[in-house]
């Protein structure tokens, strides 16, 4: 029962597909066997048709190549005008995609979807174009050859003998909403080419009068129909899919494709992509770079990335892997990643030296029982040329630097041959000293010696060369006869054999260590480089310090100037506000910047989108989110599009993402615990005001009516009394109203401090003036340091922060109780004392005393709105200062609060 | 009676202080006309030639200062301003360019009636040229024809800065002095930004004269403003 139940994960991707194909626009392709089978009749007929049902229909671009029906087909229908490019002295009309995607038809059509766009469009092939024409929605009309079938391509060529270079790969094809075969047999085409009606390009009619043999014909007519007939297998699939019907529910299989830097690896990927179509699995291509692989030329190494990057744009994933032997690391990922089959290619040891030495295709067969392994043998293959260019990726490498690298690999060969000569001379001398007095076996020894120290400094040439002096030498010199190459005794050639065979081991066991251990370095030095930028990031406060850190270690890793680029709030990309580090790449290109930042894809050099400028553009996302583009100018191409480099990136990237993502989601909580402060601050100012401003106004507006209906009831001593009430009261909601100002402009940090030098003396003078009324009934002692001591602040503000604490001193001690100010000039700030003898602060309320609206006993008659301290802490803290409360010893509270000296205090010369 | 009695003009856009000002000020002997803008209140002091002149500094129609400024330009009479908390730099402008003394909103009557007697003695004192030569104020006395000074009567020694200081404050007893004004007759022009000399200066001479530094009775702290001598 549970094996008749569509798997939900399987379903929900359907879904999802089905809906990301509904916005999507429909890709319909005229799909034929050869030029000339009438696939622009067909589509242009198809165009008419939706036309005369009202639908808005217009041609992209057409190409009728001068044939009268076509045409005539054309005629009526909206054209696109063409995009006209000066290349090189001649003007080249190309689709206007950007014309195409303000206009918005309903159905477009472009013809030769294998086109290639000439350099300055933004993509480099027309099925990009498309691409992007679907994504916005736009129903496509195009039409496509058999032969310019990515997978198909390499086939088409054995069969013709004719490689075209224009290819679109599979997925496009497999993804098109409808397919439309239009076959002609191959006679009528033989027919039509003769009365002139198929359009060849001049240049190379005689090669394709090759082309259109019967033969050929025939075979690229079984291919297009067979292809077609894989499409509509497909589909039955799909629908088995949608409707359950799983008897035949296979395995997903897993392929993976093995490539070395040989000629075979580009087929290899071609194979292994028709085998994962046919099978419907999914394929890996993987590079194994052993140390013998790594001291390839670099031309070599740089045409095995065109061949990943190749596989990845078939589908594949790709992967590098590092390991001693190609087998064992063969075999340890097809275990890891539950691969049952393995395309490779044939061994290439023949003879002697596969029974010798091996060969991979032996160790997997051996070890690796129940894997498939489909082996692929070398061809004839017609023109490697073409080939290169068809791989139009990477054209500009090898790079600059590398000639240099070359040239001091060589001269450090060099070297080793000349060191080598130097050692073998060396143990010569030692040997001629020793000579007579030892034992001929020891001699040698010597020579070994001086080999194996050649091989572990200088690798296997040098070595050898030491070997076959030594020996040369030993014979010469050593060995009767001497003084000639004539060895008497055949024991001897076995010596030369063993310091032979001991210099090649030795050397190639450390060339193998030393490259193992660069290939470690390698791995460590990127693991570091991730691990300390990750560290960093997850420290950054701010996403300028984030951007920072990224542009500083992708500069360090990849060594290319790079910039970190945002969308404003319009989502339009803007280059940032911070200043530029030296590490920064100036002058991206803000139009490529927004591509990339609207489709999520990556764009600029080395990719499908906008090749031409020069740097490389990629998004950075977290989750689906692309929150901004990263730029990087590849100066150090090696550095950015090595597979391992690439991944490194990719993660980089996704740190990148994940911080900026961290830091505004914090942003975004802090604002959020701002808004709720506030909010809670509102509350409590209402309730405070409520409370604190209703009940004096009670008071004001009662006894102001009294005296204003006064019809001469009360006497003069009530009238007073009333009066007095009214200016008591009046003042308590003017101090209130003061209050709550103050603090409105404290905290709207509008403030402009008037720092001067002030005499403590005279601030404290002038609160007490302030609170004569206040403190009539209260002993107050002053304890000052000798002298005319002086403070560095605002006058107004700091005399605002003794009234609030003498205030709140008179409000919570008992009438008459002593209260005390005591200052402390310290070198660096001075130390104020407000102390009081009541019961001092309830334990565990010394902080809270600060906030606002904070009060120890609520809504009492006596009782302020509890803004006072909090004013009190918010001076104090914008002079630099710090404030506390605590109970003291001898009973009672004080509340200390200390200003910073920032300065001597000034003095002035006596005159006396 | 109400032939010599001073003339108000208060220039002040509230209507309730207007009002209130008005019923006081003439229950104290003042006759007092108001008006609500510094251009109608610039002609009233022309047409009446007040006593005194009572001076919002916020004003609908032209900054309190200008209207300063105009006056002073062909009139001396007392000016005393009424301006908000927490606007010193404004005050200090408006005695600078020769406004008399000032009023922070709310104020209280009695506090009014103290300023407006001082200015107009001053007035009155500026009219005659004629000056005390003995001032005298809690136990302090200064003999400014003898340049002597004592307290309790007993003789105390200043320093001539000192004295300097003391006999600005005396001439201008009860009116609020600004810094500036202060610096720049007993200094000199040229010190005009060393406050902390005054203030210390200041000091010495509360240390000297006052019973209590901390809690002057004579010489007081307008805070943020200036000083003013106790009548």
């Amino acid at each position: 029962m549970n094996a008749e139940r569509p798997d939900p994960d399987q379903l929900l991707a359907r879904v999802e597909r089905d809906q990301a194909k509904a916005k999507r626009g429909r890709l319909k392709i005229f799909f034929g066997a050869a030029a000339g089978v009438g696939k622009t009749f067909a589509m242009l007929l198809a165009a008419r048709e939706r036309r005369n049902e009202n639908l808005d229909v217009m041609i992209g671009i057409v190409e009728t190549h001068g044939r009268k029906e076509t045409a005539a087909l054309v005629e009526g229908l909206e054209i696109l005008p063409p995009r006209k490019i000066d290349y090189k002295g001649t003007v080249l009309h190309e689709f206007d995609l950007d014309a195409a995607l303000k206009r918005r038809p309903a159905i477009i059509l472009v013809d030769e979807l294998a086109h290639s766009n000439a350099p300055g469009c933004r993509h480099p092939k027309r099925w990009q174009d498309i691409h992007e024409l679907l994504d916005a929605g736009i129903d496509v009309y195009t039409a496509l050859n058999v032969q310019h079938l990515e997978s198909l391509n390499d086939d088409i060529g054995q069969i013709s003998g004719i490689r075209v270079w224009e290819t679109v790969p599979d997925t496009v094809f497999e993804q098109a909403d409808e397919v439309e075969l239009v076959d002609l047999p191959p006679d009528e085409l033989l027919l039509r080419l003769k009365e002139g009606k198929v359009y060849l390009p001049q240049q190379a009619k005689e090669a394709v009068n090759h082309f259109f043999r019967k033969g050929n014909l025939i075979a690229l007519r079984e291919l297009s129909l067979r292809q077609t007939a894989n499409r509509v297998d497909a589909q039955m699939l799909d629908y088995r899919e949608d409707n359950a019907i799983r008897e035949v529910w296979q395995v997903s299989d897993r392929i993976l494709v093995c490539i070395g830097a040989n000629d075979l690896a580009e087929r290899l990927v071609r194979a292994g992509k028709r085998l994962a179509n046919s099978l419907h699995a999914e394929w890996i291509v993987a590079y194994v770079e052993t140390p013998e692989l790594e001291r390839m030329p670099a031309i070599k190494r740089d045409g095995i990335l065109r061949i990943l990057r190749l596989a990845e744009q078939l589908g594949a994933e790709t992967v590098t892997l590092s390991a001693p032997e190609m087998s064992e690391a063969l075999i340890d990922f097809s275990r890891e990643r539950n691969i049952n089959k393995i395309v490779i290619g044939k061994p290439s040891r023949r003879g002697w030296r596969r029974w010798l030495m091996g060969s991979v295709v032996d160790v997997l067969i051996s070890h690796a029982h129940n894997i498939n392994i489909y082996l692929l043998g070398s061809p004839q293959l017609p023109d490697r040329n073409d080939l290169q260019s068809e791989l139009s990726l990477f054209k500009k490498s090898p790079l600059p630097g590398l000639k240099q690298r070359i040239q001091s690999k060589t001269k450090k060969r060099y070297s080793g041959y000349f060191w080598a000569t130097a050692v073998t001379v060396l143990s010569t001398a030692v040997d001629h000293l020793i000579f007579g007095h030892l034992e001929l076996a020891n001699l040698v020894m010597v020579y070994l010696l001086g080999v194996v120290f050649v091989a572990t400094r200088f690798g296997r040439g040098p070595s050898v060369l030491a070997s076959v002096l030594g020996v040369g030498f030993f014979d010469f010199l050593f060995v009767e006869p001497y003084y000639s190459f004539s060895v008497s005794h055949s024991q001897y050639l076995i010596t030369l054999l063993a310091m032979l065979i001991v210099g090649i081991v030795v050397s190639n066991l450390m060339i193998n260590v030393r490259s193992q251990a660069k290939v470690a370095s390698h791995r460590e030095r990127r693991a570091a480089a991730l691990y300390s930028m990750s560290k960093e990031l997850s420290s950054s406060q701010s996403e300028e310090d984030a951007v920072g850190i990224a542009v500083k270690h992708l500069h360090a890793e990849f060594s290319s100037p790079n910039v970190v680029l945002f969308p404003n709030n319009n989502d339009r990309i803007v280059f940032p506000n911070q200043p530029a580090l030296a590490q920064s790449f100036r002058g991206a290109d803000l139009s490529v910047a927004q591509w990339v930042f609207d489709h999520n894809e990556i764009a600029g050099q080395g990719t499908n989108t906008l090749p031409g400028s020069e740097a490389i553009y990629f998004p950075i996302h977290n989750e689906d989110k692309v929150l901004g583009v990263l730029a990087l100018l590849p100066i150090n191409l090696r550095r950015v599009f090595l597979p391992e480099q690439q991944k490194l990136l990719d993660t980089f990237l996704g740190q990148i993402g994940q911080a900026v993502a961290r830091i505004r989601f914090s942003e975004q909580i802090r604002s959020t615990q701002m808004q709720m402060e506030a909010e809670r601050l509102r509350n409590s100012l209402l309730s405070a005001i409520s409370h604190d401003l209703r009940t004096p106004l009670a008071t004001i507006i009662g006894s102001a009516s009294a005296i204003a209906q006064d019809n001469g009831e009360l006497n003069a001593l009530d009238r007073l009394a009333l009066g007095q009430g009214i200016v008591d009261e009046a003042e308590r909601m003017a101090n209130l109203v003061n209050n709550i100002l103050d603090m409105a402009r404290l905290e709207a940090g509008v403030l402009e401090l008037n720092k001067q030098w002030y005499p403590l003396e005279e601030i404290i003078g002038t609160v007490l003036t302030t609170l004569q009324k206040q403190l009539s009934n209260r002993p107050i002692k002053v304890k000052l340091p000798k002298g005319i001591p002086m403070i560095w602040g605002d006058s107004v503000m700091i005399e605002q922060v003794l009234i609030n604490l003498l205030e709140n001193a008179v409000r919570y001690t008992p009438q008459g109780s002593e209260l005390e100010i005591i200052a402390e000039i310290h070198p660096s700030s001075a130390e104020i004392t407000v102390a009081d003898h009541g019961q001092g602060i309830p334990k565990g309320q010394e902080q809270q005393l600060f906030e606002k609206f904070y009060q120890t006993r609520h809504e009492t008659a006596q009782s302020g709105v509890g803004l006072g301290l909090a004013i009190c802490r918010a001076i104090v803290e914008i002079h630099g200062g710090n404030i506390y409360a605590r109970n003291r010893a001898e009973g009672g509270a004080e509340f200390v609060f200390s200003l910073p000296l920032e300065q001597a205090p000034p003095t002035v010369e006596p005159e006396e | 009676m109400a032939k010599t009695d001073p003339m108000i003009i208060v220039i002040e856009d509230d209507p309730s202080i207007r009002r209130f000002l008005r019923t006081s000020l003439s229950t104290h002997g003042f006759n007092v006309f108001d008006t609500d803008t510094g251009k109608q209140g610039i002609i009233e002091l022309g047409v009446r030639k007040p006593d005194l002149l009572i001076l919002d500094l916020g004003l609908p129609d032209m900054d309190g200062v200008d209207v300063i400024k105009a006056i002073r330009a062909w009139s001396a009479v007392p000016i005393i301003i009424l301006s908000a908390r927490n606007s010193e730099q404004q005050k200090i402008e408006a005695l600078d360019i020769g406004a008399d003394d000032y009023l922070t909103k709310p104020f209280g009557f009695g506090e009014l009636l103290a300023r407006i007697r001082v200015a107009l003695r001053h007035s009155v004192r500026s009219q005659d040229h004629s000056q005390n030569d003995v001032f005298i104020t809690e136990n302090l006395r200064v003999d400014l024809i003898n340049r002597v000074v004592s307290l309790d009567n007993q003789e105390i020694r200043l320093t001539p800065i000192q004295y300097r200081l003391l006999t600005m404050l005396v001439k201008n007893a009860g009116k609020v002095l600004t810094h500036q004004q202060i610096l720049n007759e007993v200094w000199g022009p040229s010190f005009k930004e060393n406050a902390h000399y005054l203030r210390i200066y200041m000091s010495q001479l509360r240390q000297k004269i006052e019973a209590n530094p901390t809690q002057p009775k004579i010489l007081l702290t307008e805070s943020g403003v200036g000083y003013r001598l106790k009548v």
